[in-house]
């Protein structure tokens, strides 16, 4: 389509500069940090189903509610939920870290490397750590 | 057809992107960012304080105002973030005219479904019946 196309003043077709692409960099944990943040992003999007059904649930009276609680018991939901808490945390943690971004502050390799390590320690040492706490709150080791 | 051969720079630049919508998306999306983080905070001390109630006890709490407000408040700020973080991932993937436009249509409407039917819920469980 010629409107995508670049072209010089006289109107020929100028030849698009290139770049290395993606596999050229060795891999680093901020590269690999990036596209995780979209891949939670993702998973957090089509999570949005399970508030929907669990809300719905609630609206809809008893039995729907056991249902939606008898799954969310079971290994796959709680695996489900356990994923979900961890992706949360890890798209929020990593979130937080773009805003600090956006104020033109963390740039440097350091201050990259370290804001990286702490998203994803924090995003783990959290997500257990909310588990206790519901694992507590649901009655802790009877 | 043969517009493209006329077009000045400022004409291409009214185009406003691959969406149409020009740069107030970025915007938005670091709005709905800053919100999501206390909205998030606030979801996860609501669904702990849920777990192990009763059906009863759930209603009770979800249709409470303070509590209902919350989650209202993180439904339509998550929906509009997640639309268009998700406008943003196809664009970047989809380039081809008819499917960019098929996948930016579904976006619309699993958003729209997905957050209409949770705040419907919400206010069912407010106001009753
Ligand atoms: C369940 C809740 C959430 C959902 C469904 C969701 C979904 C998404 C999606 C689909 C994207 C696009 C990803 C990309 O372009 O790579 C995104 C981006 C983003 N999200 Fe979320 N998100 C949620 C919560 C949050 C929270 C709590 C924050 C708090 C900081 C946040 C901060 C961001 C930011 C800053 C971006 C843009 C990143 C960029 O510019 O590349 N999100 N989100």
């Amino acid at each position: 389509m010629a409107d995508y196309e670049a072209r010089t003043s006289s109107g020929a077709r100028r030849p698009r500069p290139i770049s290395p692409h993606l596999q050229i960099y060795r891999p680093m944990l901020t590269m690999v940090m990036s596209i995780v943040h979209r891949i939670t992003g993702s998973a957090l999007y089509f999570g949005m189903l399970l508030l929907a059904w669990w809300l719905i649930a609630a609206a809809s009276g008893p039995n729907a509610y056991a249902n939606v609680e008898w799954f969310m018991g079971s290994l796959i939901g709680q695996l489900i939920l356990f994923g979900y808490t961890w992706a949360l945390l890890h798209h929020m943690l990593g979130g937080i870290r773009h805003l600090v971004w956006d104020t033109l502050h963390g740039f440097d390799p350091a201050d990259r490397e370290w804001m990286t390590v702490a998203t994803l320690v924090g995003s783990i040492g959290l997500t257990v750590a909310l588990w206790v706490v519901g694992y507590l709150a649901m009655g802790g080791p009877r | 057809m043969t517009e493209p051969m006329f077009r000045t720079p400022l004409r291409r630049v009214r185009g406003l992107g691959a969406a149409r919508s020009g740069t107030g998306h970025f915007w938005h999306q670091r709005v709905t960012s800053v919100a999501g983080v206390l909205l998030t905070v606030a979801l996860i001390v609501i669904v702990i304080s849920l777990l192990g109630r009763s059906h009863a006890a759930a209603v009770q709490i979800l249709g409470s105002p303070l509590i209902a407000i919350l989650m209202l408040l993180f439904i339509i700020n998550t929906a509009y973030h997640m639309w268009l973080g998700m406008q943003e991932i196809i664009l970047d993937y989809v380039h081809e005219d008819k499917w960019k436009f098929l996948a930016l249509m579904s976006n619309t409407f699993f958003v729209s479904v997905v957050g209409l039917a949770s705040a419907f819920a919400i206010l069912k469980l407010s106001f009753g019946v």
